[in-house]
């Protein structure tokens, strides 16, 4: 690989469209500062440190839950569990709260997860089943479970705890959210590990061509189990920092964010067939969606125009994704 | 290998041989009926005076979501997938039932019509973005989920609107004989009407082609791109027809998708339709919401939980599917 080629080709309509497929974040950057942008000539004076912590603590849980599905899209997969699990999560924490305390809350709630996790990755992994009907099986399991554990707790208190809403809700100085303690060590642990770990590269590998990554020797049932359940865990953490944010613990509460989070992980640029994209653009996708919905509620538009909205954008920007990297369903 | 040997001596076959052969192809079919007529034989043990009315119910409640898996079935066949199914029936729905309200009777023929030819149109926008675009069938119905789900709400903010008499009438009660609802009767005249010359035609093979190899059928001469977008307004025309039986069966018309989306593709792969595509039929699908919805029905005959309806649909579906794979590796390990 001489730099010389690649530096020419940058100038060429051929080297942009290098740019988009190897460097996907720069153009989604560029398209959340237009948004940014419209947003604030749309609104003037509203865009602030103060708005922007309020973006940023609601982007992410709906970063987490796309980066469940990067990482299981990167092998091909998808994850439509990630909503119940979320909204388990949340709702155990709070139910467990008066009696055995915020701990034990925790523990539970994660202990299920890693069930959740296991019961998709073993499907997936061991049964070949396809990861989005095993993953859609497995959400009603949760969402029936967690719906018959209400009924069961129902005359204890359902607060969500004072420290789950610190950490969702609150901002240090206005900017930065509480939930970056969680997030940011997360999305470099993801980060890197995408890119210098041998499992990572292995999610890359079982994605671009399964065959080949069972003949060099990868053995893709266990890397799919572990994948499945780092998602299911992925999944609560975000729960947790959902019902602080919302200060609500209901079993339906994160179902509405798992469109959206497949959708952030498309638009980052993270291809469906696997094989393709990173958690960096995911983070910005989820961004991108948190700012148009902003946008769209912000200019007053009915909750009918703003869907229909956020619907084309959605198929625009897959579009636009699919004409520059030439990656089509044929 | 199994299926060149079946082929070979097709000149001299006895009547029993033919006989096997169906058997085989439908062994799928044949043994979600056996587990339908073990769970009615369950049903009518737990909860003995479960009867006519008992069967007419269960017709009238599993009619919008069998011709939601119908419209599943077909995309899928067709090598896609459809989600905004659910959100097709709000739509298509919420036209019917603000149009209808307070018009004549023969005015909501017309308005019938006019929706079910909403819904071709609604599926074939479907599929032409899907070939214009080349995004994946699963990003593009997944937006389309929105926009259609937002169209819905244009039309009405609330559940409102009406039905006609005779819309209404269709479905309820029963046709002739008490142990027939009428409901089943559409349903199977319907589909049948649809499907079978359908699966009979040129297209219908086309659908099929494109669904188990796109390049092989494209090299064949098959139109890939014009087939998907049939297949895709035909899963809009069973949308629409699972959203008129919401308004008939619920005499208005709900703005909020339900879950039919994920019901439907539940049902598909219970009944026998492969997620790769290209192989299944709409009747195996249809039995798999039979199954579905009655598992719920004898949970609340048990005065279970429903909850655990909900569990025990998602077990279901896991280990129906698990065991079919397991088949299939047996199959491909012989």
């Amino acid at each position: 690989m001489s730099a010389t080629p690649q530096t020419e080709g940058w100038r060429t309509a051929a080297g942009g469209r290098r740019l988009v497929r190897e460097q996907p974040i720069i153009p989604l950057a560029a398209l959340l500062v237009l948004v940014v942008v419209i947003y604030a000539l749309v609104r003037p004076g509203v865009v602030t440190t103060d708005w922007a912590g309020v973006i940023l603590r609601a982007a992410v849980p709906l970063a987490i839950l796309a980066g469940c599905q990067t990482l299981t899209m990167l092998t091909g997969g998808i994850d439509l569990s990630v909503g119940a699990i979320a909204s388990m999560a949340g709702f155990m924490v709070a139910s467990l709260l008066s009696g055995p305390g915020l701990g034990v809350g925790l523990a539970v709630a994660l202990g299920a997860a890693v069930l959740a996790g296991l019961l998709t990755g073993i499907g997936v992994g061991i049964f070949r089943v396809h990861p989005l009907i095993m993953s859609l099986g497995v959400s009603f399991v949760v969402l029936g479970l967690a719906n018959a554990w209400q009924i069961i707790t129902v005359q204890s208190s359902t607060g969500v705890p004072a420290e789950l809403r610190t950490l969702g809700a609150d901002r240090f100085a206005q900017l930065f959210p509480y939930s970056f303690v969680v997030f940011v060590p997360l999305a470099a642990i993801i980060l890197i590990g995408l890119r210098r770990t041998g499992y990572g590269r292995m999610l890359y590998a079982i994605g671009d061509n399964p065959v080949a990554a069972r003949l060099s020797g990868a053995r893709g049932w266990q890397v799919l189990i572990v994948l499945y359940v780092i998602s299911a865990v992925m999944a609560a953490v975000a729960g947790f920092l959902l019902a602080g944010l919302t200060n609500v613990a209901s079993v339906t509460l994160a179902d509405s964010l798992v469109l959206p989070s497949v959708a952030a992980a498309v638009i980052g640029g993270t291809s469906i067939f696997g094989g393709r994209g990173g958690f960096g653009g995911t983070i910005v996708g989820a961004l991108i969606l948190t700012v148009i919905s902003a946008l769209l509620t912000a200019l007053g538009l009915p909750e009918a125009v703003r869907q229909i909205l956020f619907g084309t954008i959605i198929v625009v920007v897959a579009a636009a994704y699919s004409r520059v990297t030439g990656e089509t369903t044929g | 290998m199994s299926a060149a040997t079946g082929t070979i001596d097709d000149v001299r076959r006895r009547p029993v041989d033919t006989l096997v052969a169906w058997t085989r192809r439908n062994g799928w079919t044949l043994s979600l009926l056996a587990i339908l007529a073990l769970l009615l034989v369950f049903t009518k043990m737990v909860n003995p005076s479960y009867g006519v009315s008992g069967i007419q119910g269960l017709a009238i409640s599993v009619l919008p979501l069998a011709f939601a898996a119908a419209a599943q079935a077909v995309c899928v066949i067709g090598g896609g997938i459809d989600l905004s199914i659910g959100s097709m029936m709000a739509l298509t729905s919420v036209v019917a039932a603000s149009q209808m309200k307070g018009q004549s009777e023969e005015l909501g023929v017309a308005i019938v019509l006019g929706v079910l030819l909403l819904g071709l149109v609604l599926g074939a926008i479907n599929g032409g973005v899907i070939v214009v675009t080349r995004v994946p069938d699963i990003v593009v119905t997944l937006a389309m989920a929105f926009v259609w789900g937002g169209g819905a709400l244009l039309v009405l903010k609330t559940p409102a609107g009406g039905s006609a008499q005779w819309l209404k009438d269709l479905v309820l009660g029963s046709a002739g004989i008490d142990w027939i609802p009428k409901a089943a009767v559409v349903l199977l005249v319907v589909v049948a009407l649809v499907w079978i010359p359908l699966r009979r035609s040129k297209m219908g093979l086309s659908i099929y082609a494109i669904g188990s190899n796109r390049l092989a059928a494209f090299r064949s001469g098959v139109s890939v791109g014009r087939t998907k977008i049939i297949a895709y307004a035909l899963t809009g025309l069973f949308a629409a027809l699972a959203g008129l039986s919401l308004t008939a069966s619920t005499g208005i018309g709900n703005p909020v998708p339900g879950p039919y989306t994920l019901m439907s593709v539940a049902a598909v792969v219970l009944g026998g339709v492969s997620l790769a595509g290209g192989r299944g039929g709409v009747f195996g699908p249809i039995i798999g919401v039979l199954i579905l919805v009655l598992i719920q029905n004898d949970m609340s005959f048990l005065s279970l939980d429903p909850n655990l309806a909900l569990v025990s649909q998602g077990l279901i579906l896991i280990g129906v599917v698990m065991f079919g794979s397991l088949i299939q590796w047996r199959r491909s390990r012989r």
